[in-house]
């Protein structure tokens, strides 16, 4: 969801990177979206073209590292891997999992020039 | 850009009037690509070496820094700001209404309304003499951090003012989006679904309140409250739920009690 004002942040923030780093062109971008995160990763390959047509990030590549999902179950403490948000703990089957990991979407780094 | 807090400027209007310049877009279509595998560029060969720059940001970084900054104002200010969300239709704007008519010869308060389009909901807020801004977030489907910033260089507000600020009408989007606020209060409507919570987890785990409205209607619908209970409570155990009705009133009392409780906490 909002692919397209999250495409707008990574861009923003290739923008600020440039400022401070003082780069001139950026040959290539890497996401790391989680998999309990709420981006659909074709939709932001999409919108980040979209986005970076006419900027120092035109025709840069975009690499997504999928990060895996781990939360902890609060009925049994058991450590869980989680493939979506809201599912039962496979020891103890209670509904109440802790997402510990996976639920964010950030910039990693930039292959700068 | 827009110089106070660094947004890009949207298309969202606030109180009537663009906060900045909108930015320049075309039609967009979108399709599933018809591969799974990445796109690749191929960039011109040139000598110019390239370096990796570490980054590390998260993509929500900006809204979450703006709300952050709205959250130091309203702790400065001693003000309870909370977020009403729900799904259109729920009657958020006739509870905040009668929740006005309650409260406004006790204390200062004051609205900020978010809608696609119209004046509608600001207009029936003023009505009841208490001070609101309209937000027309034209095709947006949230409110955000920045929205609620400009909205309130517009208003007015005296120290330990009560701020409500009513939402989208939308169970998806506002979920993630930080506005500053102390509280996300969602409105069921027992006209709705009691599977509600369990279809749109995000807001209910994100609410802390839960505020089962049209209660009065309960005779004639065969709606199970326990039900919605005890769905809202599996997204999220530690959720507080008031059941009312803002046209008959009852539980109103129950709400504004609650209110009250939040405004102590603030000041400890």
């Amino acid at each position: 969801m909002h692919e397209m004002s999250l495409a707008e942040s990574v861009l923003q923030i290739i923008q600020d990177s440039a400022a401070a780093e003082n780069f001139q062109r950026v040959r290539s971008v890497t996401l790391e979206i989680g998999k309990l995160s709420s981006v659909e990763p074709d939709a932001m390959r999409f919108c980040f073209d979209a986005v970076t047509r006419g900027s120092i990030a035109e025709d840069a590549t975009l690499e997504i590292i999928e990060t895996p999902g781990a939360g902890v179950c609060l009925g049994c403490g058991e450590k869980v891997e989680m493939q979506e948000k809201y599912g039962l703990c496979p020891h103890c089957g209670s509904a109440q999992l802790k997402v510990v990991s996976g639920d964010l979407m950030r910039v990693k780094d930039l292959a700068v020039e | 850009m827009c110089t106070t807090c660094g947004c890009g400027g949207h298309d969202a209007l606030i109180g009537g009037k663009r906060p900045s310049k909108a930015k320049a877009s075309g039609p967009l279509s979108f399709r599933a690509p018809q591969n799974a595998t990445p796109q690749h560029h191929h960039a011109p060969a040139d000598t110019v070496q390239s370096r990796i720059v570490q980054v590390e940001r998260d993509l929500l970084a900006k809204n979450d820094s703006l709300a952050t900054h709205n959250r130091v104002f309203f702790a400065a200010n001693n003000m309870l700001a909370l977020n009403l969300v729900s799904s259109p239709g729920s009657g958020k704007t006739t509870l905040l209404v009668r929740t006005l008519e309650m409260l406004k010869n006790k204390q200062s308060i004051a609205v900020i309304e978010g809608d696609q389009q119209t004046e509608n909901d600001a207009e029936r807020i003023r009505a009841t003499g208490i001070p609101a801004i309209q937000i027309n977030t034209g095709k947006g489907c949230h409110l955000d951090a920045s929205m609620i910033g400009h909205a309130l260089d517009q208003l007015t507000l005296d120290k330990g003012s009560l701020l409500f600020i009513e939402n989208v009408g939308n169970l998806v989007c506002p979920a993630a989006f930080d506005l500053g606020e102390a509280a996300k209060v969602v409105v069921l409507s027992v006209t709705e679904g009691e599977d509600k919570p369990l279809k749109y987890p995000d807001m209910f785990s994100a609410a802390r309140l839960m505020l089962l409205n049209k209660c009065d209607l309960l005779p004639y619908l065969t709606f199970d409250v326990e039900l919605a209970i005890a769905n809202a409570r599996r997204v999220n155990p530690n959720i507080e739920i008031i059941q009312l009705s803002a046209t008959s009133g009852v539980g109103m009392e129950e709400w504004l009690n609650w209110i009250g409780r939040e405004q102590v906490h603030l000041k400890i």
